[in-house]
């Protein structure tokens, strides 16, 4: 055998190795030094089987009564008017837009992960989708209370956000960023939450036929609607669910692209910049995944799922993180350099009022941590240790929120017109809202992982089978490598298909 | 009466172990024509469309439709609304200003596009269907979790099907068996 050969063997066999290293996507776990479908099956559900356990029901009673105060928030801001949020005739968009537009930035990091990362075949966000699209729904669930409440009688809004043949024969202005934003929105929550139900289909069916007791078989099996797992049903199933991933990809992108036009399109100093839709969806992604990191890792030890999302899932979505938060701040000081620049008093005063103004604490706070904080993860030790990647992921969630504040509410506060000028101050409505609606999302999740399989079981079977053909591959290639290095045959295994093997 | 009584069919099942001992059955019982196949599995099992014969799949035409449509249809409600029924001057802007019609054009050609994916493939699957006559066998229950089955649908009456059961245990199934009920 030749060296070149022998050097392309070699290659091939380092490149099948890569594939399972350093960490295999399915991490053995003990007593189980090899995984097949039947023990996956099992451990991915088997918190689903449990008898209730205490911490869920603590936690599951804490989150609910955040709800009740959600509820009584709502029916205060209804009755009595958004006179009593913190806004006033100058901050005409207080904490309500701020958090709408955390909340479904948070939501980003779903269709992310499920849409654009299937798009690219990473292999390991077969892990974490399904808890990812199902963080996407209840968040976008949350954000799109705001707007409703904000229009201050919800029942009467419907006419200016829905062209529907009102009794007035009057139609929205489609002109408006703000009607983009209502189809942006609600299509976005229709299409992840069919996305989310499309892909828990074959999963709900394995809960079925895993299931005992007839109660559970008949709850399952009437979500599972009848699903056979038929290959005549496969073969729909694999191209629907790669086109919805294929048209969720540019909706994520339109929807934070849509939010960001809300600002850009209006002339307030600080807002009317062409820089907004990239760096929203930048800011989108980096919140979304610092969420998905600061409730997957309780969860994946909670659920018993620490098998299928390994250290290197974590290390994977550090490095996005990492990224993001790095053109989250290319954004910040391009804003601030093109205020600068563009010798518009009105525009400079509004970036040396984020800077030096009276709530510049939140600016800094802001920069601290988005700025400051992902660059930990330059660090193995800061990307590998689970406390600390969950304190930072706590930070980012802060700073992005602090972000929406230092835009919204820092912009407006002073405007064009110095008599005009105020402070804001959230009243207990707004902090009510804000709490209610972290414990409503909470309260979703919590029901989310003890109800539905929070992994997509089918899929991680499907992933388990290539990476036993890999290691496979990786195995042959390297017994040859071996073989033609000591100049001898290599052995005709290699050239035979793996489909001969016993499973 | 079809209607209210759909006609009973009998289906022979066969579970084997491996998806690579799925397809390679499936291609051999294709081969015979021994009656209408169908495959049950885990996961999708790549292969097996061409193994049973399965033909492509509609859905990406009908994606295409409905996004067109959603599209053309978003477009021409806000010309039909703004130009044609409620002309309003806003501004000073043109009653048609295309630029500003991009974004719910957009949305509308997903938000169709998206609910004929799923409508639309949950009608091509046939559900909701909650009785299938495959689930009278109490070991079909492995067909989501760790076995792959293939099937063959008769009008024959069980008993009459024993050479189409030893058929599967001779291409390696671990498991036969004959069910027969109602497909609507």
């Amino acid at each position: 055998m030749s060296t070149v050969a022998i050097a392309e063997v070699r290659a091939k066999a380092l490149k099948a190795r890569a594939e399972l290293e350093p960490t295999p996507w399915i991490a053995p776990v003990k007593d189980q030094p090899k995984h097949d479908d039947s023990n996956i099956n099992k451990s991915l559900l088997s918190y689903i089987w449990k008898d209730t356990d205490q911490g869920w029901l603590k936690m599951l009673g804490l989150t609910s009564a955040g709800v009740g105060l959600l509820t009584f928030a709502i029916i205060v801001t209804v009755v009595k008017g958004i006179g009593m949020w913190g806004n006033n005739k100058t901050v005409g968009w207080g904490w309500g837009i701020t958090n709408f537009v955390w909340w479904i930035g948070i939501g980003h990091a779903g269709t992310l992960i499920s849409a654009i990362l299937l798009l690219f075949q990473q292999k390991w966000r077969t892990s974490i989708n399904r808890f990812a699209e199902a963080m996407t729904l209840f968040a976008v669930v949350c954000a799109g209370l705001y707007p409703i409440l904000h229009t201050g009688r919800p029942w009467l809004a419907i006419y200016w956000l829905f062209p529907y043949p009102n009794t007035m024969w009057i139609w929205p202005n489609f002109k408006s960023p703000l009607m983009w934003d209502v189809f942006a929105v609600s299509t976005y929550l229709t299409t992840s939450l069919l996305f989310w139900y499309l892909g828990l289909i074959p999963d709900v069916a394995s809960l079925r036929d895993a299931s005992v007791g007839t109660l559970r078989r008949k709850i399952y099996g009437v979500l599972a609607l009848g699903w056979t797992g038929s290959a005549r049903a496969w073969n729909h199933y694999k191209i629907a669910y790669l086109l919805l991933a294929g048209i969720a990809t540019p909706l994520v992108l339109s929807v934070h692209t849509i939010v960001s036009f809300d600002f850009a399109v209006a002339v307030i100093p600080g807002w009317h910049t062409t820089i907004f839709p990239p760096y929203f969806v930048a800011g989108a992604v980096f919140s979304g995944f610092a969420m998905v990191c600061t409730l997957m890792l309780p969860a994946r030890k909670i659920l018993g799922i620490e098998h299928v999302i390994t250290p290197r899932h974590i290390e994977l979505m550090c490095k996005v993180m990492l990224l993001t938060g790095m053109i989250v701040t290319y954004g910040y000081v391009m804003e601030h350099f093109a205020s600068f620049y563009s010798a518009n008093p009105y525009e400079y005063f509004a970036f040396y009022n984020r800077r030096a103004g009276p709530m510049n604490h939140i600016f800094f706070l802001m920069v601290f941590c988005n700025c400051i904080t992902p660059h930990l993860f330059w660090t193995k030790w800061g990307r590998t240790n689970l406390w600390a990647v969950w304190v930072a992921s706590i930070f980012i969630n802060i700073g992005m929120w602090c972000e929406r504040f230092v835009i919204f509410v820092i912009s407006l506060h002073r405007d064009f017109l110095p008599s005009s000028w105020v402070a804001f101050h959230p009243t207990w409505v707004d902090i009510s809202l804000y709490v209610g609606t972290i414990c409503l999302f909470l309260t979703l999740m919590l029901l989310f992982v003890r109800f539905l399989p929070a992994v997509a079981v089918s899929e991680i079977k499907e992933l388990r089978l290539e990476m036993e053909h890999a290691e496979h591959a990786a195995h042959e290639a390297e017994t040859a490598t071996m073989a033609a290095a000591s100049g001898g045959v290599p052995p005709a295994a290699h050239a035979a298909p793996i489909s001969g093997k016993e499973g | 009466m079809s209607s209210i009584h759909p006609p009973e069919k009998t289906f022979v099942l066969g579970e084997f172990a491996t998806p690579e001992q799925l397809v390679d059955a499936g291609a051999k019982l294709h081969a015979l024509a021994l009656g209408k196949l169908d495959a049950y599995s885990p996961f999708p099992v790549h292969g097996i469309e061409a193994a049973l014969g399965i033909p492509k799949s509609i859905v990406p035409k009908m994606a295409l439709t409905a996004g067109l449509t959603g599209a053309i249809g978003g477009y021409s409600l806000i010309y039909w609304c703004n130009v044609i029924d409620y002309p309003i001057n806003i501004g000073g802007r043109p009653l048609h200003s295309w630029p500003t019609h991009i974004p719910i054009t957009f949305e509308c050609g997903i938000l169709l596009t998206a609910l004929t994916l799923f409508f639309g493939s949950i009608a091509l699957f046939r559900l909701p269907r909650p009785y299938h006559p495959v689930f009278e066998a109490e070991s079909f229950r492995s067909a989501s979790i760790d076995a792959f089955w293939v099937s063959i649908e008769s009008d024959k009456q069980p008993g009459e099907l024993g050479d189409v059961a030893q058929k599967l245990r001779d291409l390696g199934a671990r498991k036969v068996e004959i069910v027969r009920g109602p497909i609507s």
